[in-house]
């Protein structure tokens, strides 16, 4: 028992570490998370359940829904890949390469939006040729998607870089010699080393892709029912002195963002069981 | 070898998403559409007149209309029809913003304010103030806004079209209660010094003042604040109108490049036409805003006292001009709030 | 793909790990085509512009101002969001206590929430009037409206990034190492700040430097809690926007282009300091 002693705290630390954890988080989400659902049920279900169902709305959860759908899994592979390259080689401008990665997040939204209208808008470098071929890409889905690509690049390859950094190559190495090929190799043994982090990064991704506002705003052209995802259903509704529409429609965001985490949470524990004597 | 079929995948799935998701709505010949881009006050307005203008449409022609709306600041709606966005009309805040569609993209002819009554504007609004129940500060003219102790709530001028027309009104009471556009630039800074939150639009500025209770008066569009106290609290506030005040005229043209390419000149036309109609106008009034139409405006004197209104184009030589006199970098509001 | 080929050995050190090729080139064709291309027009518009154009509109007294505003309140809020980040990680991965999962949920709300409605939320609370700030009033603490509730916002927009980072390299670290080193008589801080600390530090810095970048272009859920008063709570993101109200897409892009250079720079910075760490350390 003195080894299990030796790896953790006493019970006084732990306790304080733990509250204070818990009442940071406290302040900084629960409340906010409180004000938002407070302000969503304020007229009761009814209204809530109102908001959630009027047409406009049910476009906006479409759009949004199929936004992520496609965005999510391309910057998947993507962050598989790029992960891959970086953490199992040593080649020279990794540091580079790994910083651009980064850099969407250091791009402002408003920003984020700005370049694919200075690429595609009708003053834009590419707008007048897509404009004569009748392709329209800003005020439009496929801006819309664009934009949350962007948004969301670096989220799987973040969550990755550093795990996949941290575990090293001996595993792959290993199973390489004892003859396995390549794709066994990333489908036996890297991808069950990763899969947690890769379970995070998809999470973190999807939730940033349903979430994004800035980018989108200045890119989808807000024609009701047609390019409004839900956070601009929020803001047009909020903007109509509907808060408690514009709560409600929030506030499915978060329970959407809450809902696949808890999934993931229960998925990890059950896997946890099956494989439990390994830890 | 294999990094083929993975990158065309990808690929192909970007080429079809792109492609996919931008063909054109059909148009089918017994039917048609208006895309309205337009600011954020006029949400309501145009949700009672759309249904209106669809039956007086088939009624005539037998054709059925259908709206595409879009709404935000006024100035960022400019920016997306000049950047692409299909409006085949735009009904606007102000003048300059459309002023810029047709200098920057070309869209529709430079004179575009001459092809409908009125300056184009088919309805008419000014700024009043919101006070809270009671008046507890005694507010009933803009003299009264830089007392001490006052706070003023206004968006910013920088990024609100609703708050250049703040700013132009307080300027034309300085001007006139100070005889100079020295003594106005001095009462305006006075009062942005009582000003504690810039919000980024007027209907930020509308909550800060509601919702959150600061502030002792919101300086707003008349429909704003007649909307605000319908919507958000009945009895709850009070409007004060003041002696003086700014003509806001918010205009509306056909977007007639797009409306060519979309083959709805016509319906566009006869959409913006009809919103001087009696009935458009009496909508018009039911929104707050001020009806262009004498005998509609008759029905509605009560709501809409007569106050000393003076325009843009009177005060300050146009849209143009005030936009870079006072707003754009280095202009007077810059210097108001330099040291 | 084969001049890449050709080059391989020269830059790259040889591996017995397959897949360079395919994964290199899906990362860079992928960033190219959705980060790099689209960014260079960034750079494109403002070399457009003259030079002295680009200093007035990139280094006036109000961008000056603004940036130090936007990188200080990043700064200050990611340190915050580095030590609390880390403790709500420890706890999340090493104690068991009633509610765990749903809090471990709850860390990635602020991804989730649109930006604008966490703003609209924190205002809710931090109003003089709001829930939190009708009691710090009186005590003369002013929340909103100051750099204070953007610092806040801040660090509300930027905490996933950094509990999100630390979390899956804590879980992976084996307890052997902790047992061998209390084994040797290390007592536990000695054992946090010698061992577990250099470990997940990379982890660390790559959260803090994705809340500090992601907090310095941060415009929907601060214009709400900042109050926006020129040259005091006004952020670098909503000069972008005022210049967009003035059609001035060349002013925009240059404080855009001044931001990114900056924020680009720190995140280098960063990275290869780690690189450097890693080769070091001979990993």
């Amino acid at each position: 028992m003195s080894i299990h002693r030796s790896t953790t705290e006493r019970r006084a630390t732990r306790i304080l570490l733990i509250l204070v954890a818990l009442a940071f988080l406290a302040f900084f989400l629960l409340l906010p998370l409180i004000a938002v659902f407070g302000e969503a049920l304020k007229q009761g279900i009814g209204g809530f359940a109102n908001a959630v169902t009027d047409p406009d709305a049910q476009s906006a959860i479409r759009l949004t829904l199929m936004v992520a759908a496609i965005s999510v899994p391309l910057n998947m592979v993507f962050g598989v890949a790029a992960s891959w390259a970086i953490s199992k080689y040593d080649f020279k401008g990794k540091s580079l390469l790994v910083t651009l990665i980064d850099l969407p997040f250091s791009v402002s939204p408003v920003v984020s939006g700005l370049i694919f209208v200075l690429l595609f808008g009708a003053q834009g470098y590419l707008g007048p040729w897509l404009a004569d071929h009748g392709i329209r890409v800003i005020f439009a889905v496929p801006g819309i998607l664009l934009a949350t690509i962007f948004i969301t690049f670096p989220f799987v390859a973040r969550e990755l870089i550093p795990l996949m950094q941290e575990q090293g190559r001996a595993d792959e190495e290993a199973a390489l010699s004892l003859g396995a090929s390549g794709w066994q190799t990333f489908w036996r043994v890297t991808l069950p080393n990763i899969r947690w982090g890769l379970l995070y990064g998809v999470l973190l991704c999807n939730a940033r892709a349903m979430g994004e506002f800035g980018a989108v705003s200045v890119v989808s052209g807000h024609i009701r029912g047609e390019t409004n995802t839900m956070p601009l259903h929020v803001e047009i509704l909020y903007n109509e002195y509907n808060f408690v529409g514009a709560f409600a429609v929030a506030s499915l965001l978060a329970l959407l963002a809450l809902v696949t985490l808890v999934a993931k949470s229960v998925l990890e524990w059950r896997f946890d069981l099956h494989s439990g004597a390994k830890h | 070898m294999q990094r083929r079929p993975l990158i065309t995948a990808i690929m192909a799935t970007l080429v079809l998403g792109i492609a996919a998701c931008s063909g054109s709505g059909g148009n089918k010949a017994n039917s048609v559409q208006i895309t309205n881009v337009s600011y954020d006050p006029t949400r309501e307005l145009y949700q009672a007149i759309n249904p209106a203008f669809a039956t007086y449409w088939k009624h005539k022609t037998g054709q059925d209309v259908t709206f595409r709306m879009s709404h935000g600041g006024s100035g960022k709606q400019s920016r997306a029809i000049i950047d692409g966005l299909e409006a085949d009309v735009a009904t606007l805040a102000l003048g300059y913003d459309i002023d810029a569609i047709a200098e920057r993209a070309k869209l529709l002819p430079q004179d575009w304010q001459k092809a409908l009554p009125d300056n184009s504007a088919p309805y008419t609004s000014t700024i009043v103030f919101l006070v809270r129940k009671g008046n507890p500060k005694g507010i009933r003219d803009w003299g009264d806004l830089v007392k001490p102790g006052v706070q003023v709530i206004t968006p910013n001028p920088k990024t609100s079209g609703g708050a250049r027309w703040n700013f132009l009104a307080a300027w034309v009471y300085g001007r006139k209660a100070g005889g100079s556009d020295a003594a106005a630039e001095a009462y305006v800074k006075r009062l942005f010094t009582q000003v504690p939150v810039l919000d980024s639009g007027a209907r930020g500025s509308t909550t800060t003042f509601v919702e959150r209770g600061i502030g002792d008066v919101l300086l707003a569009w008349e429909n704003e604040a007649f909307l605000a106290e319908k919507e958000l609290g009945a009895g709850k506030f009070e409007i004060v109108m003041p002696s003086i005040s700014i003509l806001a005229e918010p205009p509306v043209a056909v977007i007639t490049a797009n409306a060519k390419k979309h083959g709805t000149e016509e319906v566009a036309k006869a959409y913006l036409e009809y919103l001087y109609t009696p009935e458009a106008q009496t909508a018009i009034a039911h929104n707050f805003y001020r009806p262009r139409n004498p005998e509609v405006a008759a029905q509605f004197k009560k709501q809409f006292p007569d106050i000393n209104l003076v325009t843009v184009d009177e005060a300050f030589g146009g849209w143009a001009k005030a936009q870079k006199q006072f707003f754009d970098d280095g202009g007077v509001f810059d210097r108001i709030y330099g040291k | 793909m084969t001049s890449l080929s050709l080059s391989r050995g020269r830059w790259r050190q040889p591996s017995v790990l397959p897949g360079f090729g395919l994964t290199f080139g899906v990362s860079v064709i992928w960033l190219s085509l959705i980060v790099l291309i689209p960014l260079a027009t960034i750079f494109l518009r403002s070399a457009g512009m003259g030079w002295s154009d680009f200093v007035a509109a990139g280094f006036s007294d109000r961008a000056l101002a603004a940036y130090r505003l936007s990188f200080g309140t990043a700064a200050a809020a990611g340190l915050v969001n580095v030590v609390f980040g880390l403790l709500i990680a420890w706890v999340l991965v090493r104690y068991s206590f009633p509610g765990k999962r749903v809090i471990g949920a709850l860390v990635d709300l602020p991804f989730a929430l649109p930006t604008a409605v966490a703003g609209i939320a924190l205002t809710t609370i931090y109003a003089p009037s709001g829930w939190i700030g009708q009691f710090l009033d009186p005590l003369g603490v002013k929340v909103a409206f100051t750099p204070l509730g953007i610092t806040i916002a801040l660090i509300f927009i930027g905490l996933p990034f950094v509990v999100r980072s630390v979390e899956p390299v804590l879980a992976d670290m084996g307890l052997e190492v902790e047992e061998a080193a209390a084994t040797l008589g290390a007592g536990r801080a000695q054992t946090f700040f010698r061992i577990i600390l250099p470990s997940i530090l990379p982890a660390l810095i790559t959260g803090f430097a994705m809340a500090f970048a992601r907090g310095v272009g941060e415009y929907g859920s601060v214009i709400f809690i900042s109050g926006n008063m020129p040259g005091k709570t006004e952020i670098a993101p909503l000069l972008i926007v005022t210049q967009l109200e003035q059609y001035a897409y060349d002013g925009a892009t240059a404080i855009a282009t001044v931001m990114l250079v900056v924020s680009f720079a720190i995140l280098l910075l960063l990275n290869g300091y780690q690189t450097l760490r890693r080769r070091r350390m001979g990993a």
